[in-house]
């Protein structure tokens, strides 16, 4: 049975159909560009921010036209190409309307060019972006110059950072539960509830944690890496504006999970500077009791004591040496 | 030319049935045999006793005896709990027999509705009871839902604690997961893969049966985790949390174990019933597409799943004695317990998704009178995503801290899976190209799938772009990303199925007003629910919170009355199911959609084997309104269906 109206021009839906696309297409990504783009989250407080936010942008400006051109068909043959006989059947189509080769090989190039320009621009955007403010591991392979010369001395507890020195400032995420605390090896390796930073520096977020795996997310700063158990985390970051943000942990890590956030500061490097000294000064009383500075500590798997905190010396584990002969209780 | 509908009655007076088939027995009145009332005993019976064998065995350990808080006993409690309940249902009765050396007796086939709670080797009983299964589930998993929303309303008014809470999360993400992997292989997918490649049974009847049961005690199991106090760790489970957290964990784990074994049962028994059990000329090429969506979800089931039982022992003996894979202090590690997961995760994912893409390339043909297009590509498309699934595990551990090579790596691979995704939309778009559609209830559930799909797939690819991942990761992003490719995509694809098949599996016609309700409300507050929370997630909202920023309240609450809504949704498909088929059921005429299907080729209601005699497959179930297409089948009885939409009847079965 063949079609009952006369078949009309194959071009004219396929016409009509890719207009309406391109205009609505340029349309909606220029107004998204211009007036939405700029205020997507997480705003342009650092370097990964910005370029993840722009990261975004460009995604969406690719995914919307995909999106609207496969909407706009199924609309298209909602409207068009409904049966307008009710409760019999019509019959439409024939043998050809089954294959289209030359659509299906440009439609498998097309989606094969797109995808692999996007894992290309992935790639060169998480290179450029060191990391992008994600977790690079214990070994990252992308970061800023002097990171590693920052890393190295603050372990060796010999590290400086003053304001204008234009070095990388290491900063000790420690994840518990259910909250986060701050370590400056290059201030002595005090503790702080609060994270402070100077503005216009490169950071060196190491991120650990004392009991199970959390995430440091710090929100506004793009940053976001898990914290293992004895693993170091390490991501990286530039500030670039002034203002505070928020610190949230996005991985579950039990009861209290939606309850462990809290805040921190981006402030001048002279300002920040007048901070870290005071705080080491006031905090050298406690500093002294903390762990020595490590990159992870080990858990305390008695935790009779209530004590996540324990000596870092105690590597490699051994049960006898910790515990005797007796099993830990748990 | 004979047309279908007409043959019934030969079939259903056919005598002897060519394959072995349990014969049918009129003895015991029933209750006093095996039923589902026998595998509850049993169950009970089989918890009482691996409690005090587990009390028994270790109670005097030092780590059992300090904590207070025996392991052990739970788990073996668990253990003979399914123990128990297979005896009882009998499904050990033909192993244990053939074990012990003796010749073992069928299984008896009972009529009546008493056979739906019994061990039946019948792959249509077997696929009614999964329906019955997984809506248990999935109803159960939507109230627990309800109540997250509920939670979700204030920031700081909590209407539980944040321990329940996070039970309730836990509870909700692994009882959908569980009936997610089921929802379509387990009903749809049994009942009808025999039908549609001409086959009398599955080629493993009673591995069939066992796998629905294992299935249905999982729910069981799952559940024991609330009176053993919750689990704190969501449906992925990450060690050491799990490792810390109490006796409820044990019901997790072991819970996924035994649902993985009916997951690798049903797995089995589809795919090498597929490969083997095709009438002839049944090729690859007219394969119907659904059958291939199935073939590719079996495939994962097999393969992925083993993983899963690893890692759920793994975790195990972690807990009961004292073992140490997933404790880093104690030369464990917590990235074993992620890869494992996600290894076995995200083939799990399109688990949850091919058999959606099978339905609606099944059920789109239908509604729009034109063939399927591109038939290969739907099925190289299927294939490709099972395939390359293995291979992107690493991107839900993009932040975890991973090699950072690995991170490219990974981003790749996950971005090429959206190629073969792609040929599904293509199939479809091309499908629907200058057809004549009819919008019955089955095609806009499949037309919502395409709509839901889409929005769930681009997401996705944002999610698994690095550098975006960074700020969506572990975020209401991500849930909502997922919630639109699972029930977006894949319950809404059962719906689609439900409405499509169950005339066929029930012999009822289903009310057509109150489909259109159920469809037009689940649509638009599934869109409203979800669609809020990716901003939600871009504004900063992790996921498994019960408080959250004061600013993102009116969205919260936008989002949860959409939900409260969406849930009310399913009280009209409740209802059109009670009216349709109990309180006023009207009978269905046999080939109510004009579908070329060999499933409706079969008599109403389908005779115990099916066909009586193996058709010849003469052509793919795709020809529809061709001029003097070829006949789809030769039914051996001088009747040949004609694939021509015009020949096939839709008058009812008289």
């Amino acid at each position: 049975m063949t079609s009952e109206n006369p078949p009309k021009n194959d071009t004219n839906h396929l016409q009509r159909i890719t207009v309406i696309w391109i205009i609505v297409s340029i349309i909606g990504d220029l107004l998204y560009w211009f007036l939405v783009g700029p205020h997507v989250p997480p705003g342009r407080m650092t370097s990964t921010a910005k370029g993840n936010q722009f990261d975004f942008n460009v995604l969406f400006i690719i995914a919307f036209p995909v999106l609207v051109g496969i909407w706009e068909y199924m609309l298209y043959a909602v409207i068009n190409w409904r049966s307008k006989k009710e409760g019999v059947p019509e019959s439409v189509g024939g043998p050809r309307a089954a294959e289209n080769r030359k659509l299906q090989t440009s439609w498998i190039a097309i989606t094969t060019v797109v995808v692999l320009l996007l894992a290309a621009y992935g790639t060169v955007e998480v290179i450029v972006g060191k990391g992008s403010g994600g977790g690079e591991g214990p070994n990252p392979i992308w970061q800023p110059t002097g990171a590693v010369k920052a890393e190295t001395a603050a372990l060796a507890g010999n590290g400086t950072w003053s304001p204008n020195s234009n070095e990388v400032l290491p900063v000790q995420v420690i994840a518990q539960q259910w909250k986060f605390t701050y370590r400056y090896p290059t201030f002595g390796g005090f503790e702080s509830p609060y994270l402070i930073l100077p503005n216009d520096t490169n950071i060196v977020f190491n991120v650990t944690s004392l009991d199970v795996i959390h995430s440091f997310w710090a929100y506004q700063l793009e940053v976001k890496a898990d914290a293992n158990p004895m693993e170091n985390n390490v991501a990286f970051t530039k500030t670039e504006q002034l203002g505070s943000f928020e610190v949230r942990c996005s991985e579950l890590c039990g009861i209290w999970h939606g309850a462990m956030f809290n805040s921190g500061q981006v402030l001048t490097p002279a300002a920040f500077m007048a901070w870290a000294t005071k705080t080491e000064a006031a905090n050298a009383v406690n500093t002294k009791d903390l762990p020595p500075f490590a990159w992870t500590y080990v858990p305390d798997a008695n935790g009779s004591s209530g004590g996540y905190y324990p000596d870092g010396t105690v590597t490699p584990y051994s049960p006898v040496e910790v515990y005797g002969s007796k099993q830990p209780s748990s | 030319m004979t047309i279908s509908a007409e043959r019934p009655t030969e079939v259903e007076s056919s005598p002897v049935s060519p394959v072995a088939i349990p014969e049918k027995r009129g003895w015991g009145s029933g209750w006093l045999s095996q039923h589902l009332g026998t595998a509850i005993l049993g169950g009970f019976l089989g918890y009482i006793f691996g409690h005090w064998l587990g009390n028994y065995i270790a109670s005097g350990y030092p780590y059992i005896a300090n904590s207070g808080q025996n392991s052990v006993a739970d788990l073996l409690a668990l253990l003979f709990m399914v123990v128990g309940w297979l005896l009882g249902i009998g499904a050990l009765n033909y192993p244990l027999a053939k074990m012990v050396g003796r010749e073992a007796k069928s299984e008896v086939e009972y009529t009546g509705w008493s056979k739906y709670v019994r061990y039946n080797l019948d792959h249509k009983v077997v696929g009614l009871q999964y329906v019955v299964g997984v809506l248990l589930f999935f109803f159960t998993g939507g109230l627990l839902a309800m109540a997250i929303r509920t939670e979700l309303l204030n920031p700081t008014t909590h209407v539980f604690s944040a321990d329940t809470y996070i039970k309730i999360v836990s509870e909700h993400g692994t009882i959908m997961m569980m009936m997610a992997t089921s929802v379509v292989v387990g009903p749809l997918g049994n009942y009808f893969v025999p039908l549609m490649i001409g086959a009398r049974r599955m080629a493993f009847p009673r591995i069939e049966a066992f796998s629905f049961w294992t299935f249905l005690v999982g729910y069981a199991v799952i559940f024991s985790a609330l009176p053993y106090g919750g689990f704190p760790t969501g449906w992925t489970g990450y060690a050491p949390l799990q490792t810390q957290a109490g006796p409820g964990m044990i019901s997790y784990l072991f819970g996924f174990a035994i649902i993985g074994v009916g997951m690798m049962t049903a797995g089995f028994n589809i795919a090498i019933t597929i490969v083997n059990y095709r009438a002839p000329g049944m090729t690859w090429s007219r394969v119907p597409v659904f059958v291939w969506g199935i073939l590719s979800t079996a495939a994962l089931l097999v393969l992925a799943t083993p993983v899963l039982f690893s890692a759920g022992l793994f975790g195990i003996l972690d807990k009961t004695v004292q073992t140490a894979f997933f404790v880093s202090e104690h030369g464990g590690s917590s990235y074993l317990w992620e890869n494992l997961f996600w290894f076995f995760g995200h083939p799990e994912v399109y688990i949850m998704a091919l058999p959606g893409f099978g339905i609606i390339g099944e059920i789109i043909p239908v509604f729009t009178r034109k063939p399927l297009f591109a038939y290969r590509i739907a099925a190289a498309g299927m294939i490709g995503v099972a395939l390359l699934s293995f291979f992107v595990w690493q991107h839900h551990l993009f932040q975890s801290g991973i090699d950072p090579d690995m991170r490219p790596l990974f981003m790749l691979t996950t971005e090429l899976i959206s190629i073969p995704t792609g040929f599904i939309f293509l199939v479809g778009m091309g499908t629907l190209y200058r057809a004549k559609i009819r919008f019955e209830v089955p095609m806009l559930f499949c037309m919502a799938v395409y709509f839901n799909f889409l929005i769930g797939g681009i997401s996705g690819v944002f999610l698994s772009d690095v550098p975006v991942n960074v700020t969506v990761h572990g975020g209401f992003f991500v849930l909502s990303h997922f919630h639109y490719t699972i029930m977006g995509g894949l319950i809404f694809a059962f719906f689609a199925g439900l409405y499509f098949w169950l005339p066929k599996m029930t012999g009822r016609t289903m009310n057509k007003k109150l489909g259109l309700w159920h469809f037009w409300t689940m649509f638009v507050f599934f869109n409203l629910t979800f669609f809020p929370m990716f901003i939600i997630g871009l504004l900063g909202q992790p996921r498994r919170v019960f408080t959250y920023a004061k600013n993102l309240q009116s969205w919260n609450d936008f989002s949860s009355v959409s939900a409260f809504l969406l849930g009310a949704s399913f009280l009209i498909f409740i209802a059109n199911l009670m009216w349709s088929l109990f309180i006023k059921p009207q009978k269905s005429p046999a080939n109510p959609w004009d579908s070329l299907g060999l499933e409706w080729q079969t008599a109403t209601p389908i005779p115990r084997h099916n066909f009586d005699r193996i058709p010849v497959i003469m052509n793919d179930p795709y020809h529809y309104s061709e001029v003097g297409a070829p006949a789809l089948a030769n039914f051996g009885d001088g009747g040949t269906v004609h694939s021509d939409s015009s020949t096939v009847s839709s008058d009812p079965v008289e």
